[in-house]
């Protein structure tokens, strides 16, 4: 494989990223959504692979492992797992102007790119132009968890941003260093169980899923 | 050879016009076989069409030029917007005269004209026709030329010939944007020629139609011609899209040999759309017209996600 | 002596874990942080003898900045120990807390106090990001300890902020590796902080920028600095008293000297001021917002968290504005208000316990009441809105003086937000403190230790400098500079 077909086949897989963000920002149902996290988690560890096998670094492989059975395969069927037991998998959300939200992302990808221009043209790296694609991701994550009121679906919107995070490194320098890379999944993965146990408390508690009726913490004169 | 590139462009009429209702069979007839029917044949249309013509005109009291105009309209601008689009060569001596801005403002002429004439007799099903009509174009419309301009720019022209020439040079490899603008265009297609998710063609219940509903007080050699329109725009529609992403198999020069072997691939092309098509049609229900919007959005989003990754990636 | 402070949390987190809710269990929890403590102590003897160092294959550095946020966080939570081992005792009583939760909570104070201690001593600044995300992981449960209604509310709103700003400053952190594997090389080695204070000034200034701006959201959001303090009051206020102390006292404080390691950093790249400028913005905000924010509350929980919102943005503040002065007087800033609002919080558990609430209106008669929870309040308001001859107003009196130096406009408004938080707190203290006793006050046992200890402290920082605190402050005032 030639660094050209490797390079474009990296900016594939960074506009695959950036559709599956897009599609998680206007996606009504529970499964959709983590099905469309499963395919995201899935284009970061290719891409992963294919930006290890370019730079010839052989960390990138486990990275890209580590990203292929946590984002792929763990965490998906935990949100399965949590999603049939919450009975949660039929309900629709109600998501608010879908055309705006849309317009928004849009305009964060712009954003990102005109804040990632100076930094792009510093690097020399054949990933260097996916970065203002990374930090669209973490970007949409963060809409996405604003505009959402549904707890589950706000965890997808924080682990689409941490997907973001995960693709800013690859691009940026190839990857952190393994120590960092293992420590920062290590945190998913408690960040993934304690998630799970909220949503048992928010279900018992609440009686929903739905954030909106977590309220009562207001400021009072 | 000036001459003898006039008749490629005649050549290519010609089969517009014949092989478009030939089109329309073939996917009404995978239609019937996907939902266990007997089919009427791959030739119905060319029977309805020609029947249509033998009959007579009723044309309402209060119709005025417009109304009778607009046939003529729609299917000249039909068969004009199939001289600019390469089917089979490359050297279309009208198309240099015609880029694909100029080709979407023809769709946009004829949509106009349907639209007015649909309000134009006053019953209440044409208005809204006209109504949903004008709301699908204005998302659809900007959608459209977004889709193009990326194509554009990836081949930086807006001629559909030069596309298809750096197409074919291979300087365009694994583009993202133009995958982007790819799906776009087929969400826009499947909106502008009236498929499933948007408008149904098969059905004249009131509630959901949208362009039978303009045509509805047509009837005689009117309703033919715009019938015979509207095939062609569908069969336009996948030459289009076929030109733009994926023209492999269009002649370069006007060789005989090389312009029989595109037409042979046009065939094969056809075919393979069809049978696309009536998968999409058979996996969607109809959507619910306020959820147009969002269809449309889509495919605003995309094309202009296309764009951006130009922009971004490349 | 840096392996006993590191792994005598973690190891005392799973025997904890392991043994559940006995008798002994508080026992052993407050014999983990004095260890912890012991550790600490020794560790800042050596860093003093020695001056600093590098340990673990440059994976530890310490030196006078992080050594004595060591001290300060083992002995603040050993003293929080000791005081929850009486306040959960009630609190199980009262039946709050059940015998799983009372393991969960032992447990996982040790392994926030182990994520502090980590944050505080790592050198590797994408490992400083791990040790801050597993310290907020780890609290989360513990603010939604009571699991009512609003405390749930209040850790999904932690865990869902924190988790979005935290993720910005590990994109901060990605455009530092950027930046610095240019100059330092690929690998574990680029980002190591010692390796990248010595170069920063060959690192990459837009680059450097654009970083610190994700960083200061990022760390920023866990100093709890206005805009981004939402979670703040409520995560403080409906968690377990013990756990509001340490978030308050110690969490802070470790977010903030995370964005004080990158703002030097930075500087030294930029060469220009725009760091500061914007930490010197953030903390003015944060003053005046917390300020005006005390005058409506009525929760005395959630006040005091507004109060340390407040102090960080001085600290925030005057870390930004630079010099020896400000640097001196924010080192000195963190230091006593950590130690002044842990107390204070010792005494509003306490309190809120006496009388079964936490609205200010119902608590009464504290003096009368109870003489060390009335006056340990008493006098710890008095430290924190900064009288003198409590260390809190040495350290604001040098910010103040720095202010008026270097930057004389911004002295009004810093005065300002001080003023109002002053009035405010005490307006809302001298009613529940004097009076008569009300009829639904019961008495409970205190802890005492923990109160006595951390007033004499502040007293004597108010009066006395120790000859080898100024010393290490004067040490890490010039590494900051």
């Amino acid at each position: 494989m030639d660094l050209n077909v490797a390079a474009q086949l990296n900016s594939f897989l960074a506009a695959f990223v950036l559709l599956t963000a897009f599609g998680m920002l206007v996606q009504r149902r529970m499964y959709g959504l983590v099905h469309l996290f499963t395919w995201q988690g899935f284009f970061l560890s290719i891409n992963t692979a294919v930006v290890g096998f370019v730079a010839g670094k052989h960390h990138l492989y486990i990275s890209s492992i580590l990203t292929l059975s946590l984002k792929v395969i763990l965490l998906p069927y935990i949100l399965h797992v949590l999603i049939r037991r919450l009975k949660v998998h039929k309900e629709v959300e109600v998501v608010v102007n879908i055309p705006m939200t849309m317009m928004m992302g849009i305009a964060l990808v712009i954003f990102s790119y005109y804040l990632m221009a100076p930094v792009t043209q510093l690097s020399t790296l054949v990933t260097r132009s996916t970065l203002a694609v990374a930090l669209a991701t973490v970007m949409i994550g963060l809409l996405m968890m604003i505009t959402r009121k549904h707890a589950v679906t706000q965890i997808i919107g924080f682990l689409a941003m941490e997907n973001g995070l995960f693709f800013a490194a690859t691009s940026a320098t190839y990857g952190m260093p393994l120590v960092v890379e293992l420590g920062v999944a290590l945190d998913i993965l408690i960040a993934a169980f304690i998630f799970g146990i909220f949503f048992f408390h928010i279900h018992t508690t609440f009686d929903s899923l739905d954030v909106d009726q977590m309220a009562r913490l207001k400021e009072e004169d | 050879m000036k001459l003898y590139r006039f008749v490629i462009e005649f050549l290519q009429l010609a089969i517009l016009l014949g092989v478009a209702p030939a089109f329309t069979g073939w996917v009404r007839m995978l239609k019937c076989w996907s939902q266990g029917r007997t089919s009427a044949g791959i030739f119905q249309p060319y029977r309805d069409i020609l029947k249509l013509f033998s009959k007579d005109i009723f044309l309402a009291d209060n119709a005025s030029w417009i109304f009778r105009f607009t046939p003529y309209l729609v299917f000249g601008t039909a068969v004009l917007a199939g001289a600019i689009i390469p089917m089979l060569s490359l050297e279309l001596p009208i198309a240099s005269t015609a880029d694909v801005i100029v080709l979407v403002a023809l769709f946009a002429i004829a949509r106009f004209f349907t639209a007015l004439a649909g309000m134009d007799i006053g019953t209440a099903f044409g208005g809204m026709g006209s109504s949903r009509e004008m709301t699908i174009a204005s998302l659809a419309e900007p959608a459209m030329l977004m889709a193009i301009f990326t194509v554009s720019l990836a081949s930086k022209s807006t001629s559909l010939s030069q596309m298809v020439h750096v197409i074919y040079s291979g300087q365009i490899a694994l583009r993202p944007s133009l995958a982007f603008a790819f799906f776009a265009f087929i969400l826009i297609a499947l909106a502008e020629t009236g498929r499933i998710p948007v408008d149904n063609p098969a059905t004249h219940l009131e509630l959901t139609m949208i362009h039978e509903a303009m045509i509805l007080e047509y009837s005689g050699r009117h309703l033919a011609l715009i019938e015979w329109a509207s095939m062609m725009k569908l069969f336009l529609f996948v030459m289009l899209g076929v030109a733009a992403f994926a023209p492999w198999g269009i002649a370069e020069s006007g060789d005989i040999i090389a312009i029989s072997l595109a037409f042979v691939f046009m065939l094969l092309k056809l075919v393979i759309v069809g049978i696309v098509l009536v998968m999409i049609e058979t996996g969607l229900a109809k959507m619910r017209i306020f959820r147009l919007t969002e269809f449309l959005g889509s495919a605003f989003l995309l094309a202009t996600l296309g764009m951006l990754s130009f922009f971004i990636l490349e | 002596m840096l392996l006993v402070l590191l792994l005598v949390p973690l190891f005392a987190a799973v025997i904890l874990g392991f043994i559940g809710d006995r008798k002994f269990a508080p026992e052993i929890n407050i014999a983990g942080s004095a260890a912890t403590f012991v550790g600490g102590a020794g560790l800042a003897l050596q860093v003093y003898e020695q001056g600093p160092m590098l340990a673990g294959g440059k994976f530890f550095f310490v030196d006078a900045f992080n050594v004595y946020l060591a001290v300060l966080t083992s002995f603040v939570s050993m003293t929080t120990a000791i005081f929850s081992r009486r306040y959960m005792r009630r609190e199980k009583e009262h039946g709050r807390v059940g015998h799983v939760r009372m393991r969960f909570y032992h447990a996982m104070f040790q392994l926030f106090i182990f994520a502090m201690l980590l944050c505080l001593l790592t050198n590797n600044i994408g490992v400083l990001w791990i040790a801050m995300e597993l310290a907020t992981l780890s609290t989360v449960l513990l603010v939604s300890l009571y699991r009512t209604p609003t405390a749930i509310e209040a850790a999904w709103k932690y865990f869902i902020l924190c988790g979005v700003g935290i993720a910005q400053a590990l994109f901060g952190t990605v455009l530092l590796y950027f930046a610095a594997e240019k100059v330092l090389g690929e690998g574990g080695e680029a980002l190591l902080w010692t390796n990248l204070s010595q170069v920063s000034g060959s690192l990459e200034p837009t680059v450097l920028s654009l970083a610190f701006v994700f960083l200061m959201v990022g760390y920023g959001t866990k100093v709890g600095l206005v805009p981004l303090h939402n979670w703040l009051p409520d995560a403080h206020s409906e968690g377990p008293t013990p756990i509001s102390a340490v978030l308050s006292g110690l969490l802070l404080n470790i977010a903030l000297y995370a964005l004080v390691r990158c703002k030097v950093l930075v500087d030294g790249s930029t060469g220009t001021h725009r760091a500061g400028n914007i930490m010197m913005g953030f903390g003015l905000l944060s003053i005046l917002v917390a300020a005006f924010s005390l005058l409506r509350q009525k929760d005395i929980k959630r006040m005091f968290s507004y109060s340390s919102i407040e102090h960080m943005g001085i600290a925030t503040f005057a870390f930004g504005l630079g010099g020896p002065i400000a640097t001196f007087g924010a080192l000195l800033h963190m230091l006593v208000h950590s130690l002044a609002k842990s107390s204070i919080f010792f005494t509003v558990g306490h309190a809120s316990q006496m009388h079964r609430t936490q609205e200010m209106d119902k608590i009464r008669g504290l003096f009368k009441g109870n003489g060390l929870v009335g006056w340990g309040l008493m006098f710890g308001v008095m430290a924190i809105v900064g009288m003198p001859p409590f260390g809190v107003f040495t350290s604001e009196f040098l910010i103040l003086t720095a202010t008026i130096k270097d930057a004389p406009l911004l002295t009004p408004f810093l005065l300002l937000g001080l003023g109002v938080a002053f009035a405010a707190l005490f307006r809302r203290v001298q009613p529940m403190v004097s009076g008569d006793i009300p009829s639904y006050q019961k008495p409970i046992k205190v802890a005492h230790l923990p109160v006595l200890l951390h007033m004499v402290l502040v007293l004597i920082l108010g009066v006395y400098m120790p000859a080898f605190l100024n010393n290490w402050f004067h040490t890490a005032v010039e590494l900051l500079k």
